[in-house]
């Protein structure tokens, strides 16, 4: 069985469907990595073996019966805020750890109907507030490059489960970067998609106007089957988009000849320090060698993106958790009177940086301070947005770094505002609703750091540029292969 | 803008108790944050329209016609307390 758990999504299907191995050979084979390296990693709330096993004996049974399936087999962790029928969805948090979902996520069903096989439920921050998994009520997860380092977050359980080959693809969520910068630090292909590409049915709202589900992938291909696979009009989420999904494996590419590619003149990586100005210098430099034209495109507004966010986005959650009460699902504290079992169960279910952003919500949206705090930022998204679209005038994508460092140390970001920094080259797409991603772009060893850890690249297009983005980051990865430089430290019983 | 946030007010809108070390922690992180938001001044926004989603969506709607749905046990079997087919809670009016 060796190998196989090195063996991306598309090579799995091609030999699923071709007959030459079976999904339950790949799903044992990912189930015992599972097991030899999870004490490690910690990527799993929730591992499921026994639904892992009957799904995969359904996909060899269709694909006996002669069905073709684009992602046969291939073994598939999704983030603990997607539901799955039957499994405990719980969001990182105590308030819902024992809760069982009921239905499952479109995005999580269209992946298994592509024939993708559930090994478990990922870590994540709590109700995805977060940058490193830290904020996790249910545990710690390490990062498969180094255990000493965080994997990033929210959806740092799913890109710690694909990078130490626990499976070949993850589900993620990315509000402001949960997904891209998770997959910087984890040396993989983080891909949010356009707003609305991707139903949200399912998913567990953190902030309903920024959510978006996308997956985690060792290659670019991988990371555009699965696209291909989730996207697409849901009427289940009256804000998914109801327009055809472009075919995006065949929109790979290997030069980009003809693309204009953006550097922000804003985003200037000297402030990085020296070593990540260089690595991201070079990085640009390799666009170029590609046949990209190089331009200079200017986002003025593009600093105010972290102002703007961190007043819409808890807007928007302490909105969406109010549902949790203790009426009707998940933790209940008893107390005399209704009010007191409210405030009480909230006190316990919640940690503190779920209670800070419920607070800092409430504020900005109540009586007095509306207009200043929620309206206003509500008028700078739709100056970002608009900077987004004055610069793709004069460029097809936009180049930048996926985040302000490599993966740092557990407890190196103590006070809240620091945390949210890492998410400054992110959100502004998010708030714009752009389909971006994070490509391996070099190695480095951080300073009183041992192993060399991974930087990720971040590629932006317009809204529904999925095709060319991937397309683009794959000509990259192609020509720089910088993911297979360093294999994750996991110890001695990683099987290669 | 202010830099200041009512904390004890703020946490019983949003219905959160709050112990007196987390009221003095939460304030001054809150505080903090708000000292950075209050950036957001100095952008000339007034004839500026409010974005509330990115992607340009019309009022979406679909025929009210009954669909299938979680079944009541379904939905009762994890209440944290139900008296037969209903929620049970404490108390709401005082005596």
């Amino acid at each position: 069985m060796s190998g196989i758990v090195e063996r991306g999504a598309a090579e799995i299907a091609r030999e699923v469907n071709g007959g030459t191995i079976s999904a339950i050979e790949v799903t044992e084979a990912a189930l015992a990595q599972v097991d030899a390296v999870e004490a490690r990693t910690g990527a799993f709330l929730t591992v499921l073996h026994e639904l892992a096993r009957k799904v995969a004996a359904g996909v060899d049974a269709r694909v006996r019966g002669g069905e073709r399936l684009p992602l046969a087999g291939v073994p598939l962790a999704v983030k603990d805020n997607m539901c799955l029928t039957g499994t405990r969805t719980t969001c990182g948090s105590k308030i819902l750890e024992h809760w069982v979902a009921p239905y499952t996520a479109t995005a999580v069903a269209r992946m298994l109907a592509a024939g993708c096989v559930p090994i478990g439920k990922t870590n994540l921050d709590e109700f995805a507030m977060g940058s490193s998994c830290e904020n996790s009520a249910l545990g710690i997860t390490r990062n498969p490059y180094d255990l000493e380092r965080v994997p990033g977050g929210s959806s740092g359980g799913s890109a710690a489960a694909v990078a130490a080959r626990e499976t070949a693809l993850a589900l993620g969520s990315d509000t402001g970067g949960s997904i891209r910068e998770p997959g910087a630090f984890c040396n993989l292909i983080g891909f949010k998609p356009t707003y609305g590409r991707v139903s949200r049915y399912g998913l567990i709202a953190f902030a309903s106007s920024l959510d978006q589900i996308g997956p985690l992938a060792r290659t670019v291909e991988d990371a555009a089957l699965a696209y291909e696979a989730m996207s697409g009009h849901d009427p289940m989420d009256a804000t998914s988009i109801d327009r055809p999904v472009e075919p995006a494996v065949t929109a790979l590419r290997e030069d980009l000849r003809g693309l204009r590619v953006g550097i922000v003149r804003e985003f200037d990586t000297e402030k990085l320090g020296t070593e990540l100005d260089a690595a991201y210098r070079r990085a640009y430099a390799e666009l170029e060698k590609l046949g990209a034209r190089m331009v200079d495109v200017s986002l003025p507004t593009a600093d105010y993106g972290l102002a703007t966010y961190y007043l819409i986005a808890p807007a928007e959650c302490s909105s969406n958790l109010s549902r949790f009460d203790g009426v009707r699902y998940g933790l209940r504290v008893d107390a005399p009177d209704v009010q007191a079992m409210y405030e009480r169960t909230r006190a316990a279910g919640f940690g503190p940086e779920v209670k800070r952003r419920i607070l800092i919500g409430t504020h900005a949206l109540s009586s007095g301070y509306y207009d200043a705090y929620y309206v206003r930022a509500q008028k700078a998204r739709t100056l970002i947005a608009r900077d987004f679209e004055n610069a793709f005038a004069d460029c097809d994508l936009i180049a930048s770094p996926a985040a302000s460092c490599p993966a740092f140390r557990f407890n190196a970001k103590s006070d809240p505002y620091s945390m949210y920094l890492m998410d400054y080259y992110t959100i502004p797409m998010s708030l714009a609703g752009l389909p971006a991603l994070s490509v391996p772009c070099g190695w480095i060893t951080p300073a009183g750091g041992t192993n060399p850890m991974p930087l990720g690249l971040q590629l932006c297009a317009p809204l529904f540029g999925e095709p060319l983005l991937l397309g683009a980051a794959h000509a990259y990865e192609r020509a720089t292969m910088y993911a297979s430089r360093h294999a994750p430290q996991l110890g001695g019983e990683v099987r290669a | 803008m202010s830099d200041t946030i009512d904390v004890r007010y703020v946490a019983k809108l949003a219905r959160i108790a709050l112990t007196d070390e987390e009221v003095d922690r939460f304030g001054a992180q809150l505080a903090d944050l708000l000292t950075h938001v209050d950036a957001l001044a100095e952008l000339d926004t007034n004839a500026i329209a409010a974005t509330a989603q990115v992607v340009e969506s019309r009022n979406v709607q679909r025929a009210d016609s009954p669909a299938p749905c979680l079944d009541r046990e379904t939905v009762l079997a994890q209440a944290p307390q139900r008296q037969g087919g209903f929620f049970r809670v404490p108390r709401i009016i005082a005596e």
